[in-house]
């Protein structure tokens, strides 16, 4: 028996193999078990529910992972995406049956962007539902896959049924976008989409974040929490997410239910005779007096509006008299 | 009388056509055909894919859907045409250099069904939206994936027992490269597909490796040992090194293995983890450059040969995107350039160079110089060049448009940009790139075509001779 590589075959495959296997235990199968019992899901975070399962399934099945990452890194780059990633975000995670494995979530490409944190940056599930019915209709320019099917046209909606506001431009001819449950399941798993903050860690400042190019703080308060429904442009989605510019309560003179909306939120909002269907959100939790006096300054000083502008302590006062 | 000029350089006829077993020459051609079939459709979605970027509102079915359809190109072109095609060639390759019939050309048989059922079954599961999770080149779930493996298995066997059964003392270099990939694949995929270590972040670590290895412990060992074979061979001269040919064995096989995680670098997974993939990406230049420089000293002297032959010109680009893609490779791992070309374009671009430019070109230079000679059947030679042509000025604007665009995409990001601006930014790279896979796509359809006229015709006349001298 010649213990030469190039005679002995037994000898060389074997060796190949042998090195193969011994590389692929301590680069691969160690490292990966390690991590998964080190890592405890972090406190304060929770587990998805039954709706979110299924439209994390939908999220796997429709590739939405192959152009969207779920991976903040600690790079300034990422900063408008979250607080960087941590392995405790990711140790719920579990094959999703038994014919497939661990949805691969933190992506490679980022053709689309992150993820992470998306309920944070668009928590509006009526422009979840139009942005997934055909996503030009609120992002101008988005190359994103229509989802056309996870919709239903009603001509007349049943009681209970999600009805998705359209933009009238890209509505179909006859009848109502209805969501069916599918696309309910999907809105419920992106919306479910936020960070938790890390334990001792600060809540990195203004996680939600803006592009990190904005010029005030009360533009990148906007950019980061305001445009995606009333546009950079504060020109809004006709009929469903009202413009800012001119809007009669944004140019007021008297700021106060302008700060009261941005706190609280509102329903069912009928300005300058057109019905909007979808519910602006309270953002009383999540932006400070400052941030939200910025915001409100910007609002009120920006597309050719110009109205009095505010302070953090008229926020404070408004905010101490509660609402809605 | 007039000179009859040709359109292009006039390329050498096959000199001779090589004895071998018909039975092995129809397996081989049945391997190339079905790889040639999965190509077309492969680049097909590719296109369809790269054409939707552009216009985002073209496919309305589910089917025709983006995020269906990209993992249905990855896979067939890695699984279907890549793989069938090396494994069509080393069939013949492996029992030439030892001198010694396949151990079981029925087997070998059994294995292209095997292979064929699992990539059909695979696809069609990928278009009606099961995959096994989104990881990258192990969307087949594992019954799919346990067909395609089995497949492999009876292959590696195959393979192995041919070797062992050689007529010669010496193990060829190109049959160390072959038969270890198929051994090293074959681990790899059940590293994979156990689901013991990959819950929440054991999943990445084990992706990052695994598409990794995919790439580089199956396709670059398959055809660097392929070429080991046919370049010599075609250009009629022993390799110029066979230590360098050894040197980068061990080196890849060391090398390689560890530097998965560098596909998350910065990610949440260990940071010694991805430390350790930077490091030896730069070690990854050894096996590159001993293997590169080889083939290079090799050809050194063999201009005839470049422009005479109509394979030699392949082999060549192959060798030089060898080069040029792991170069890419190395530099994109780094911590000073990963963020501005990581979740880019650029990586697209790098896949492509890679997967097509070294790999695909060094499988079509096998292909052309291998099939004529066995079936004595040559395709029309400017049919071949226009191949050759159309293929390799798609790829370089494919990968430059693209490098170009993926760069902008990063500083653009870096620069703090709404997100918004980085895709419309790639609009017109995205065209270019349109425009280059419709090339690739000609380039293909042409090669299909190529194919069918290689094809083995019933008995050939010399074997039907010597059939007649032996009775």
């Amino acid at each position: 028996m010649s213990l030469n590589f190039h005679e002995n075959h037994r000898l060389l495959y074997g060796a190949a193999l042998a090195t193969f296997v011994a590389l692929t235990v301590v680069i691969a199968i160690v490292p990966a078990r390690w991590v998964q019992e080190h890592t405890e899901p972090l406190s304060g975070s929770r587990a998805l529910t039954e709706q979110e399962r299924r439209g994390l399934a939908i999220y796997v099945a429709e590739g939405c992972l192959y152009c969207h990452t779920q991976q903040v890194r600690p790079l300034p780059v990422d900063k408008p995406f979250g607080r960087p990633s941590a392995p405790g975000d990711y140790a719920r995670l579990r094959p999703q049956d038994v014919w497939r494995m661990t949805p691969a979530l933190l992506g490679t490409e980022r053709t689309g962007p992150d993820l992470s944190n998306v309920a944070a940056r668009q928590p509006s599930d009526t422009w979840n539902y139009i942005h997934l019915y055909n996503p030009r209709a609120v992002v101008k320019g988005s190359v994103m896959q229509a989802y056309p099917w996870l919709f239903a046209i009603r001509e007349t909606p049943g009681p209970g049924e999600v009805i998705v506001p359209v933009p009238p431009d890209y509505a179909p001819r006859g009848g109502k976008v209805v969501a069916t449950q599918a696309a309910q399941d999907l809105v419920a798993y992106l919306l479910s989409l936020k960070q938790t903050p890390l334990p001792g860690g600060e809540l990195p400042e203004q996680a939600a974040g803006a592009p990190s190019g904005a010029v005030t703080p009360g533009a990148s308060v906007y950019a980061a929490h305001c445009a995606s429904c009333h546009g950079s442009n504060g020109e809004g989605v006709p009929g469903v997410f009202p413009p800012m510019k001119g809007d009669p309560v944004v140019t007021a003179a008297d700021p106060a239910r302008h700060i009261h909306i941005v706190l609280f939120g509102l329903e069912h909002a009928a300005i300058n005779g057109v019905n909007y269907a979808a519910e602006m959100p309270a953002h009383k939790d999540e932006l400070s007096d400052g941030e939200i006096a910025a915001v409100v300054d910007h609002e009120r000083t920006s597309w050719g509006n110009s109205a009095p502008t505010v302070t953090a302590a008229d926020v404070a006062r408004i905010r101490k008299q509660g609402g809605p | 009388m007039p000179v009859q000029r040709p359109l292009a350089v006039e390329k050498t006829h096959i000199d001779r056509i090589i004895d071998v077993d018909f039975h092995l020459t129809r397996l081989v051609y049945a391997y190339v055909a079905c790889a040639a079939g999965w190509l077309v459709f492969g680049s097909l979605v590719g296109e369809y894919v790269g054409i939707h970027l552009a216009f985002p509102d073209l496919g309305v079915h589910p089917f025709l859907s983006f995020g269906r359809l990209r993992p249905i190109h990855t896979n067939v072109v890695l699984w279907g045409w890549s793989s069938l095609g090396i494994i069509g060639l080393a069939l013949y390759v492996v029992p030439r250099t030892c001198q010694k019939g396949l151990a079981s050309t029925r087997l070998a048989w059994a294995s292209l069904w095997l292979l064929n059922a699992a990539l059909l079954a695979g696809t069609v599961l990928l278009a009606a939206g099961v995959n096994n999770g989104g990881q990258e080149y192990r969307e087949f779930i594992w019954p799919v994936m346990g067909t395609y493996a089995l497949g492999l298995l009876l292959l590696a066997g195959n393979l192995y027992r041919t070797v062992a059964r050689r007529s010669i003392t010496e193990i060829y270099i190109a049959n160390w490269y072959i038969v270890a990939a198929f051994l090293w694949t074959l681990a790899l995929v059940v590293t994979a597909y156990l689901p013991w270590y990959q819950n929440g972040l054991g999943e990445t670590v084990i992706q990052g490796y695994y598409m990794h290895q995919g790439v580089g412990m199956w396709f670059t060992p398959m055809v660097l040992g392929l070429t080991y074979y046919f370049l010599p061979k075609f250009l009629n001269k022993p390799i110029y090194s066979y230590s360098l040919g050894v040197l980068a064995f061990w080196t890849q096989l060391l090398f390689y293995t560890l530097i998965g995680a560098h596909h998350f670098v910065f990610s949440p997974i260990p940071w010694w983890l991805q430390t350790v993939a930077i490091i030896f990406s730069v070690g990854m230049f050894i096996p590159v450059v001993a293997g590169t420089g080889n083939f290079l000293l090799t050809m050194r002297g063999s201009r005839h040969a470049l422009v005479r032959s109509y394979t030699v010109p392949f082999l060549l680009v192959g060798i030089l995107f060898y080069f040029v893609g792991s170069g890419q490779g190395t530099v994109e791992a780094f911590r000073s350039l990963n963020p501005l070309w990581h979740f880019t374009n650029f990586t697209v671009a790098h896949s492509h160079m890679t997967m097509y430019g070294f790999v695909a070109f060094l499988i079509w230079g096998g292909i052309y110089g291998l099939l004529p000679r066995l079936t004595g059947q040559e395709p029309p030679h400017l049919l071949i060049g226009i191949h050759f042509w159309f293929a390799l000025v798609g790829i370089l604007i494919y990968g430059i448009s693209l490098m170009i665009g993926g760069t902008e995409q990063g500083e653009r990001w870096i620069a703090g940009a709404p997100f918004i601006d980085s895709v419309r930014l790639m609009a017109s790279y995205w065209l270019w790139r349109a425009v280059s896979g419709s090339l690739m796509l000609a380039a293909h359809l042409i090669f299909a075509y190529n194919t069918w006229r290689m094809r083995p015709q019933a008995l050939p006349a010399h074997t039907a001779e010597a059939a007649g001298e032996s009775a």
